[in-house]
């Protein structure tokens, strides 16, 4: 569905992807891990547009979208949740979740808008009991599942998780993973990018490590599990607590 | 047969392609990241591993030779360290130093996973009784295989290789269904059945998953009809993987499909190390693309086969390589033409009363290279009718002539009397500035 060749990203005069390949099948759950700064959140952008690759192809079911601006890419049906949620505070969590359908057609709009609301509220019921709240008083899991609720809203295929249990409180990022392959049931597919790798592996099918701009290791998600490298660097007893917590 | 793994087997070769690019790219970073060798020859050619941008790409980088691996010996080619390894295998081979192969643990699930591959294209299920006559050791043909044949479900009898009496009552009696070993091993049991005049009925074989040497197809014809089983090739490099790399299908037996999502293959001129396209016949240079523990670089097998990428009719989208005829080694060149082994059994084969041994002799004669072509006939042949010996020995002559570009003479000799060796089959007796180059040079 999503193929990445060789993809070269700067980040100024960076170089912070040296040639990045991967691919993504429908109806898969896709984790991308690694340490800070090898090039996760590099890669999620040069996706959905927010970064231009300055070499190599990205394409979106058969079709090239390197270079393509960001609001054409959500109409491919590509959405990116962003790390750090960057919600609106001010409005209410009803009108953020309306945000994120801003670029469908006015006729369907609607009735679609009500259904997928209905949807999101289903997935995570504390949106719908603050929905007249300001977003910016919902609790730091809440205010990720609003961030994830909004970007359902545009109605994606594909999905882009950037971090979404970074700062989170270990109850909060379960309810936030639990909820993840419930996406793919709905007919969405999921790269996910996490500092979290265990909580990560857990859920995806299949998963890339990468290291200072460059994939290091790819595979089935069980068998990077298993694998003592992956254990003594991104699995660390830390990490294991937090998840197992809860 | 069932296609063992059919989201890979018959993956869409645009889909392979991308898998193999990402696993290449992988492999690249790993080797510059984890073995020094590999760090060192890359830096020496000016090459960092973001420049494989391509599958082509692959031809920038150098090659590994078993010279390499041998004086790696016997840890330093590791990609990991040594507490992650759960398996070393060894090989002797021609040279005085082994090689060592280590395998993690996920390296043996693939492992086992590829040798399942194998045995079901070979005909083979859960429902068989696999009886192992490889030598458990160091190599890789028999554990390879085992493992294997268990993941598969079927019944395996590890008897290792033995007294061929030993192995014919235990398939009698534990009414084994496939025989996996030598081809040379398979012919000496059909041999032992017909001396001792054990009827076939009194075995249970159906399959012959057959490989570790070059064989011919006259060599099969015989062992499927006296064993009354399918005897298919499997093949493999103990210093990259054991059997696992490729495999024929039983429906077809038209080339052995590789496991590309695992290893990625190329066919060179030996002389030259430039990439032949498909098709033509030259030595395969493997890559590994998943091997974690001993991860190699278009190393050198000196094996001579060629690519086939098309589909087959089984339904593997795989590509095929054909079965391999010998060993670059084993290429000469008379009179400025290239003599492959292959050349010499495709006209052997289908002429009555020939067994599927010869040996080739080249002299120097004069100023001109002379061939002499020994070949095993069938003892009826000899003691027969003498025109039809001579109408034999002359359609032998036309054919191999017409195969090779080159007059030929052709000696008829007794069956059992060439040497059963993998090597030797073409004997060059000229000064050395005529052969070919049996020591692949770095690339």
């Amino acid at each position: 569905m999503l193929v990445l060749t060789s993809v070269v990203t700067y980040y100024g005069s960076v170089q912070a992807l040296k040639g990045i390949s991967l691919h993504v099948n429908k109806g898969e759950i896709v984790a991308l891990i690694g340490a800070n700064g090898a090039g996760k959140t590099t890669t999620l952008k040069s996706i959905s547009g927010l970064l231009a690759p300055r070499r190599g192809s990205v394409t979106f079911e058969a079709q090239p979208i390197a270079g393509r601006p960001p609001e054409a890419i959500v109409r491919a049906g590509i959405s990116q949740v962003p790390e750090g949620r960057q919600i609106f505070g001010p409005l209410s969590v009803r009108d953020n979740l309306m945000l994120g359908a801003y670029h469908l057609n006015l006729r369907a709009k609607r009735t679609r808008m009500r259904d997928n609301l209905e949807e999101i509220y289903e997935l995570f019921p504390v949106l719908r009991e603050r929905a007249q709240q300001p977003a910016g008083t919902l609790s730091g899991g809440e205010q990720q599942m609003l961030a994830i609720g909004r970007a359902l809203m545009a109605e994606p295929r594909f999905l882009l998780l950037d971090e979404p249990s970074l700062g989170l409180a270990p109850r909060m990022a379960r309810v936030i993973f639990d909820a993840i392959p419930a996406f793919r049931d709905r007919g969405l597919t999921v790269l996910l990018v996490e500092q979290n790798a265990r909580a990560a592996l857990q859920i995806a099918d299949r998963a890339y490590v990468m290291e200072t701009g460059r994939v290091v290791m790819e595979g089935p998600a069980q068998e990077l599990l298993n694998q003592r490298e992956v254990q003594r660097a991104y699995l660390g007893r830390g990490y294991q607590q937090v998840w197992e917590d809860g | 047969m069932p296609i063992w793994n059919p989201r890979i087997e018959t993956m869409p070769r645009v889909d392979l392609e991308q898998l193999q690019l990402e696993r290449l790219q992988v492999t690249a970073n790993r080797a510059w990241e984890g073995v020094p060798f590999y760090r060192r020859r890359f830096e020496s050619l000016g090459i960092m591993p973001e420049q494989i941008r391509s599958l082509d790409d692959l031809r920038q980088l150098p090659f590994t030779t078993k010279e390499d691996l041998s004086s790696g010996y016997p840890y330093d080619m590791l990609a990991v360290p040594l507490r992650e390894v759960v398996r070393i295998h060894a090989s002797s081979g021609a040279t005085a130093t082994p090689t060592v192969a280590g395998y993690t643990k996920n390296d043996l699930r693939h492992w086992r996973e590829l040798s399942a591959r194998v045995l079901s294209a070979g005909g083979m299920t859960k429902d068989d009784v696999i009886q192992i006559s490889f030598t458990y050791g160091l190599l890789t043909d028999a554990f390879g295989l085992h493992q294997g044949a268990e993941e598969i479900g079927a019944s395996v009898i590890p008897v290792s290789a033995g007294a061929v009496d030993q192995q014919i009552s235990i398939m009698q009696d534990f009414r084994t269904t496939a025989l996996v070993g030598t081809p040379s091993y398979a012919l000496q049991i059909a041999e032992a059945l017909e001396e001792k005049g054990i009827p076939r009925s009194s075995l249970h074989l159906r399959w012959g998953m057959l490989g570790g040497e070059p064989w011919t197809e006259a060599a099969r014809a015989r062992i499927e009809s006296q064993l009354g089983i399918s005897a298919t090739d499997n093949y493999r490099v103990s210093e990259v993987m054991g059997p696992g790399i490729s495999g024929e299908c039983e429906q077809h037996k038209a080339g052995l499909h590789i496991n590309e999502d695992h290893f990625l293959c190329e066919i060179i001129d030996p002389t030259s190390c430039e990439v032949l396209p498909a098709g033509e016949m030259g030595e395969l240079v493997i890559t590994t693309l998943t091997k974690e523990a001993l991860p190699i670089i278009r190393y050198r097998t000196r094996d001579l086969t060629s690519l086939d990428p098309t589909p087959c009719a089984c339904g593997r989208t795989t590509a095929r390589m054909s079965r391999v005829s010998g060993r670059t080694d084993d290429v000469v060149i008379v009179e400025g033409v290239k003599l492959f082994p292959a050349q010499i059994e495709a006209a052997l084969l289908g002429v009555e009363g020939v067994e599927p041994h010869y040996r080739v002799l080249i002299e120097r004669a004069g100023a001109t290279d002379r061939i002499e072509v020994q070949i095993e006939v069938s003892s009826a042949l000899l003691t027969g009718d003498v025109r039809h010996l001579m109408r034999t020995q002359n359609q032998l002559r036309q054919k191999l002539e017409g195969a090779i570009g080159l007059p030929a003479e052709v000696k008829l000799v007794e069956a059992r009397t060439l040497e059963r060796e993998r090597t030797g089959r073409i004997v060059d007796r000229r000064k050395s500035e005529h052969r070919y180059p049996a020591r692949p040079d770095q690339g």
